[in-house]
């Protein structure tokens, strides 16, 4: 496993270091976004520069400017959305469970955050400011400052490595069919 | 005797959401030991670190502290002047203001969030009534992605269940946090399998030969922690049955993730 450390905002040659099966560490301004963000940046565009950005599907839970607790949630429910979010300049989308390969293909990666471990990456989160309060604790979209934030495992590269169809393939000959 | 179950439910909520059962941490453990695959033993190593935190520090374990279930095992000798459901709600209320809780209840159409984890149906009660005059209260507060995954299958008598089951698990377990817990009905009716299979998550690990063998043949798979393969995938198995209809064949599995979050509290 190749380990590295980068910084946001990445750079396409930042991207094209990451390899699947290689553990990142992240810092720098991440921002969080999650089903209603996303289609209200569908709707009505982003009221922040996504140019270089780092995404994570996070619903947080945090007290005054106190981040408790903020894990990773579902990425496979926001698919539908995440080709348009790649095209505003995303170069790292952050979350569990994978999306599909195809949209990060020479763009950006897909970088997996161990599920539920949600009170070590409050540790690794600094507050920085809100956006959206209105639809939520779980659903607005929150910047956060990132130090280290990881292990991100990069699970989906921009070279077409792709773990979780690695291990749907093998999967699938498994039970033949 | 009100106060005592509001007390209690606090408790109850406030050592589930911060701290993992001493018999989840150990097959945890374990399963870190044998696990050949580096990111699958490098999760499960986090996993671990994350409880110690979450304990040490009075964190929620997870950022989605899930929606309130209680169990509630009341003594039938007892007789309660005040209403349970009421009481519980309360708990959970104050919990979620003072552990602090993510506001996860929303109205399923509108999804406006009543902002203290309440609303009309929860917190869901799943009562029992058992021998003496006592109450045991189990919080299990439950997250979105496993109950997500989670399916219900009227199969034809002629189909194998267990082959249902590997291929839902199959399908579904990357975005539901394994290592996994599974929760099995098998029988019944269409609502009473899901309840079985949300009450098999209170008697796990099974050690059936039955539920043994499920657990080899999903592990087998590859699947692995996050769905990002290992031959960890399936921490514990627990199948509870009971008779069905001569033509139905109902199946429900309940996915829950390693996270499996749950506290007694006993009342006298």
């Amino acid at each position: 496993m190749t380990e590295h450390r980068l910084r946001t905002p990445l750079s396409m040659e930042d991207v094209k270091k990451l390899r699947s099966g290689d553990v990142l560490f992240l810092s720098g301004p991440i921002y969080t976004a999650r089903d209603k963000a996303h289609a209200l940046l569908r709707a009505k565009g982003s009221p922040v520069s996504l140019e270089g950005a780092a995404l994570y599907h996070c619903g947080p839970l945090v007290r005054g400017d106190q981040v408790l607790s903020a894990g990773p949630t579902t990425s496979g429910r926001m698919a539908r959305y995440a080709a348009e979010i790649l095209r505003l300049g995303v170069r790292a989308i952050i979350g569990k469970g994978g999306l599909p390969a195809e949209p990060f293909l020479g763009r950006a990666v897909y970088l997996a955050y161990p599920g539920g471990c949600g009170a070590a990456a409050a540790q690794q989160l600094r507050f920085r400011s809100v956006r959206l309060q209105e639809l939520g604790m779980a659903e607005a979209l929150w910047e956060f400052e990132a130090e280290n934030l990881g292990p991100l495992i990069v699970a989906v590269d921009s070279h077409g490595g792709d773990l979780y169809r690695d291990v749907r393939r093998s999967v699938e000959s498994l039970l033949g069919c | 005797m009100r106060d005592e179950v509001i007390e209690a439910a606090v408790r109850a909520l406030r050592r589930a959401e911060t701290s993992l059962p001493d018999w989840v941490l150990k097959l945890i453990k374990a399963a870190a030991e044998l696990e050949t695959n580096p990111v699958a033993r490098l999760h499960l190593q986090f996993m671990l670190e994350n409880a110690q935190l979450a304990e040490s520090k009075g964190l929620p374990l997870c950022q989605d502290t899930g929606l309130p279930i209680f169990r509630v095992e009341q003594g039938r000798d007892l007789i309660l002047d005040f209403d349970l459901g009421e009481a519980l709600a309360e708990g959970v209320r104050i919990a979620t203001r003072e552990i602090p809780l993510r506001p996860n209840a929303v109205d399923p159409l509108a999804r406006r969030n009543s902002g203290d984890n309440t609303g009309p149906g929860i917190p869901d009660l799943i009562l029992e009534v058992v021998e003496g005059d006592g109450l045991r209260l189990t919080a299990f507060p439950k997250g979105a992605g496993s109950e997500n995954m989670s399916l219900l299958g009227m199969l034809n008598p002629a189909d194998d269940p267990f082959d249902f089951i590997v291929r839902t698990v199959a399908e579904r377990a990357a975005n539901a946090c394994p290592p996994l817990f599974l929760g099995i009905g098998l029988g019944g009716t269409f609502d009473l399998a899901a309840r079985l299979a949300k009450h098999a998550l209170f008697s796990l690990p099974g050690n059936s030969e039955k539920e043994q063998g499920l657990q080899r043949r999903i592990n087998m798979l590859g699947i692995g922690p996050m769905g990002l393969g290992g031959d960890t995938t399936i921490l514990g198995v627990k199948i509870e049955s009971a008779f069905c209809h001569t033509a139905s064949l109902p199946v429900a599995v309940n996915f829950q993730c390693w996270a499996h979050r749950s506290a007694t509290e006993v009342i006298r």
